[in-house]
C-alpha cells in the first residue's frame, strides 16, 4: 500500500533493512554472478581454468544431446512429483482441516515427519523397503506370490519421483491448508442449504477456492525436485543423473567447474522463467477473485 | 397446525445445555425473531432448524412433515449467514443461480428469477460484480438474493445486519421488512439487538441462557415482560423498591416520599419497574417521589435525565418538544400512571 505516511517512511525502512540487503548480496547475489562469469570460462584436462570469455561450455550443452536428456529428465520428475503431490496432497489438507482437536495436530506430525528426519536417513529408509530383492516390501510381497520379481526402485525414476513426493507433500499439503483456512467455515453448510450435496460441493465450491493454494503449492514443489539433489543422488545414484546432480559430478569428479556452472546456471534460469511465468498466470487468473 | 412446529427442541453439548425445550409455533408468512444476549442458545436453534446441527431432542415440523430425519440440502430452505458465506469464486449473479442450478432450472427461467432476485434487492446492476469487490451492505444483499430465489420455505437470517455500520444497518431493517412484506416468506430471525428484534417482527421469541422468557408481539413484550430479564433487555427499565398493602380493594404501593394506588393485589416488599418515557416530571407535592436532576444529556429527539432519589437512581426520558426543561441541579418530582408500572415482590414470588 502506498500511503503518504509509508511514503515518508521509506528512507528510514531502507536504512533498517541495509544489513540484512547487505547479507543477501554477499552471500546470494555474489556467488551467483561469480557462478554465471564462470561458465563463460574455459577449462582443460591439463590447463586447469583459463579465466577468458568463450561459449564452449553452452554450446557443448546446446549440441550435446546428453545434457538435454538430463534436462527433460529433471523436469520430466519434477512435473509428476508436483501432479502426485496435488492430487494426493490437496484431498489430505482438506481431510485435515475437517479433523477435529488431537487428532489434527497428531496427524500434522505425522505428515511433517519427512521434513523432521534427515534426508539420507529418509531416502535410505525408501531403499531399504524397496532396495533389490532383500527390500522389506518387496520381500514380503514377493513372499506372498503377489509379483514374481522385485519392483525395481533404486535407480530407476519411478524410484526417485516417489520418494520426492514423499518429502515435497508437506509443501503441498500446508500450501493448500493455508488456502482452506481462508474459506469460510459456514461455506459448505450454505451449497446444502441452496441445494447442493456434498460431491457439489466440493466439486463447485471448495475446490475452486482451493486452486491457488495447489497453484502454490505446486510452484514449491517442482522447483524443490528440480533442484532437489540429496534424493536423486542416493535413489537415482550415478545411473540416473539429473541437472542438480549432474552439476555436482562436474564440479567434482571431472573438475569442470565452468560447465558445472553452465549446468548449474541454466538450471536456475528454467526454474526461475518456469516460476514467474507460472506466478503471473495465476495471479493474473486470479486477480479478480482473491485479493 | 401452525407452518413451522419446535416442539420441546433440544441441544445439549456434553454436560452443557445450549437450548433447552423450546416450544414454538410459526404461522405461514409470518416474522419471527429470535433475540438474545449473545450465547443464549440463538444460531443453535437456527442451525438445528437450518439441519446443520442435529437436536439432542424434541421435533421440528414444517407444514406437519418432520424435518429432523431430511438431510439440509432437502429442507428447501433459505439461509443467510452472518459472514454471508458467499461463494468468492463466482460472481453475485452465479452466486444468486446456483441454488436454482442445484433445482436444475432451466436456463431461461434462471437467468430471468436471477435478474429479478437481484432487482429486488437493489442490485440491478452488480450481477458481474465479485463479492470480494463489493462492500458489505451489497454482500449482504447478495447473500438474501441468494436465499430468496429458491423460493424457500422459510427464510432463516442470522445475525444479517450485525456486520453493517448504524446507519446502513437502519436502512437495511427498512428494506429487509419491505421485501419479506413483498415477497410474503416465513422469516425466523436471530439478532442480540432488541431494537432490531421489535423494527422488525411480528412476534419476538426473548431467549437467555437456552431458555425461552417470553414470546409475544414487540409491543406487548416491551409493555408486559414476563420476566425481569425480559424487562431488562428489551429497553431501559428502573426497577424500584417500595412496598405494598391491599387496603379495602385497592393496593397502595409506597416507593420512598412517593404514593400510587394500584389494582394488582400484592402484600409486603416489592420491586417496581418502571420504563423511563412514562416517567414525567410534575412539581414536589406531598405523596410524589421527588429527587434532584444529577445529569441531562440533549439527543436532538429527547432529553434524558437522571434523577438522584429517596428510592435511588431513576432514568427519565423526556420528548423534546420545545418546552423548556428542568435544568441539573433543580429539584423535581416524578409520576407516572399506576398501570404503567409493573409490580413484583422483592424476594422473587410472582
Ligand atoms: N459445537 C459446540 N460445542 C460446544 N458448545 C457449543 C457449540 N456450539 C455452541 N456451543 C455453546 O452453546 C451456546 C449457545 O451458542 P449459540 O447458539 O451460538 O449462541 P448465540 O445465541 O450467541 O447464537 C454457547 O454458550 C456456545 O458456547
Ligand atoms: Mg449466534
Amino acid at each position: 500500500m502506498s500511503t503518504p505516511a509509508s511514503d515518508n517512511a521509506a528512507p528510514s525502512a531502507w536504512l533498517l533493512s541495509l544489513p540484512a540487503l547487505v547479507f543477501f548480496a554477499v552471500i546470494v547475489i555474489v556467488p551467483l554472478i561469480m557462478t554465471v562469469v564462470l561458465s563463460f570460462h574455459d577449462w582443460g584436462e591439463y590447463k586447469g581454468i583459463q579465466p577468458v570469455f568463450i561459449l564452449k561450455n553452452w554450446i557443448e550443452i546446446w549440441s550435446d544431446p546428453y545434457f538435454g536428456e538430463m534436462f527433460a529428465r529433471t523436469f520430466r520428475i519434477a512435473i509428476l512429483v508436483t501432479l502426485i503431490t496435488a492430487v494426493f496432497g490437496a484431498p489430505e489438507a482438506y481431510i485435515l482441516n475437517r479433523m477435529r482437536a488431537p487428532w489434527r495436530g497428531i496427524f500434522v506430525l505425522v505428515l511433517l515427519g519427512p521434513l523432521l528426519i534427515s534426508i539420507v536417513a529418509r531416502t535410505l529408509g525408501w531403499a531399504l523397503l524397496f532396495g533389490g530383492n532383500s527390500g522389506v516390501v518387496n520381500a514380503a510381497l514377493m513372499k506372498l506370490g503377489v509379483i514374481s520379481s522385485p519392483i525395481p526402485f533404486m535407480f530407476t525414476e519411478t524410484g526417485v519421483i516417489i520418494a520426492l513426493a514423499h518429502v515435497l507433500m508437506p509443501f503441498m499439503v500446508l500450501s493448500v491448508w493455508a488456502a482452506l483456512q481462508r474459506v469460510d467455515p459456514q461455506i459448505e453448510n450454505a451449497a446444502a442449504s441452496l441445494g447442493a450435496g456434498h460431491f457439489t460441493t466440493l466439486r463447485r465450491v471448495i475446490f475452486p477456492q482451493i486452486v491457488p493454494g495447489v497453484l502454490s503449492g505446486g510452484i514449491i514443489v517442482f522447483a524443490l525436485s528440480a533442484s532437489a539433489f540429496a534424493t536423486p543422488a542416493i535413489i537415482g545414484g550415478r545411473r540416473l543423473k539429473v541437472a542438480a546432480t549432474l552439476a555436482y559430478d562436474e564440479f567434482l569428479n571431472t573438475l569442470n567447474w565452468p560447465l558445472g556452472a553452465a549446468v548449474a546456471t541454466l538450471l536456475l534460469v528454467c526454474l526461475v522463467v518456469t516460476i514467474v511465468g507460472a506466478n503471473r498466470l495465476i495471479e493474473r487468473r486470479y486477480a479478480e477473485v482473491f485479493r | 397446525m401452525s407452518f413451522l412446529v419446535l416442539r420441546e427442541l433440544k441441544k445439549t453439548y456434553g454436560d452443557f445445555v445450549a437450548v433447552e425445550a423450546l416450544s414454538l409455533d410459526v404461522q405461514r408468512g409470518e416474522f419471527i425473531s429470535l433475540l438474545g444476549p449473545s450465547g443464549c442458545g440463538k444460531t443453535t436453534t437456527l442451525q438445528m432448524v437450518a439441519g446443520f446441527v442435529e437436536p439432542t431432542g424434541g421435533a421440528i415440523l414444517l407444514d406437519g412433515h418432520d424435518l429432523v430425519a431430511m438431510k439440509p440440502s432437502r429442507r428447501g430452505l433459505g439461509v443467510v449467514f452472518q459472514s454471508y458465506a458467499l461463494f468468492p469464486h463466482m460472481t453475485a449473479a452465479e452466486n444468486v443461480a446456483f441454488g436454482l442450478e442445484m433445482q436444475k432450472v432451466g436456463r431461461a427461467e434462471r437467468d430471468e428469477r436471477v435478474r429479478n432476485a437481484l432487482e429486488l434487492v437493489g442490485l440491478g446492476g452488480f450481477a458481474e460484480r465479485y463479492p470480494r469487490r463489493m462492500s458489505g451492505g451489497q454482500q449482504q444483499r447478495v447473500a438474501l438474493a441468494r436465499a430468496l430465489v429458491i423460493r424457500p420455505h422459510v427464510l432463516l437470517l442470522d445475525e444479517p445486519l450485525s456486520n453493517l455500520d448504524a446507519k446502513l444497518r437502519e436502512e437495511m431493517q427498512i428494506e429487509l421488512r419491505q421485501i419479506q412484506r413483498t415477497v410474503g416468506t416465513t422469516t425466523i430471525l436471530v439478532t442480540h439487538d432488541q431494537s432490531e428484534a421489535m423494527a422488525l417482527s411480528d412476534r419476538i421469541v426473548v431467549m437467555n441462557g437456552g431458555r425461552v422468557e417470553q414470546i409475544a408481539a414487540p409491543q406487548e413484550a416491551y409493555e408486559r415482560p414476563a420476566t425481569p430479564f425480559v424487562a431488562g433487555f428489551l429497553g431501559k427499565t428502573n426497577e424500584l423498591s417500595g412496598t405494598a398493602r391491599v387496603e379495602g380493594g385497592e393496593t397502595r404501593v409506597v416507593i420512598a416520599d412517593g404514593r400510587w394506588a394500584s389494582r394488582r393485589p400484592i402484600d409486603g416488599a416489592v420491586i417496581a419497574s418502571v420504563r423511563p418515557e412514562k416517567i414525567a416530571f410534575a412539581d414536589c407535592a406531598a405523596g410524589r417521589l421527588t429527587g434532584l436532576v444529577k445529569t441531562r444529556i440533549f439527543q436532538g429527539n429527547h432529553w434524558l435525565y437522571r434523577i438522584e432519589t429517596l428510592a435511588g437512581q431513576v432514568f427519565v426520558i423526556r420528548q423534546n418538544g420545545g418546552e423548556p426543561m428542568p435544568a441539573e441541579n433543580d429539584k423535581v418530582g416524578l409520576t407516572w400512571r399506576p398501570e404503567d408500572m409493573a409490580l413484583r415482590a422483592a424476594d422473587g414470588r410472582r
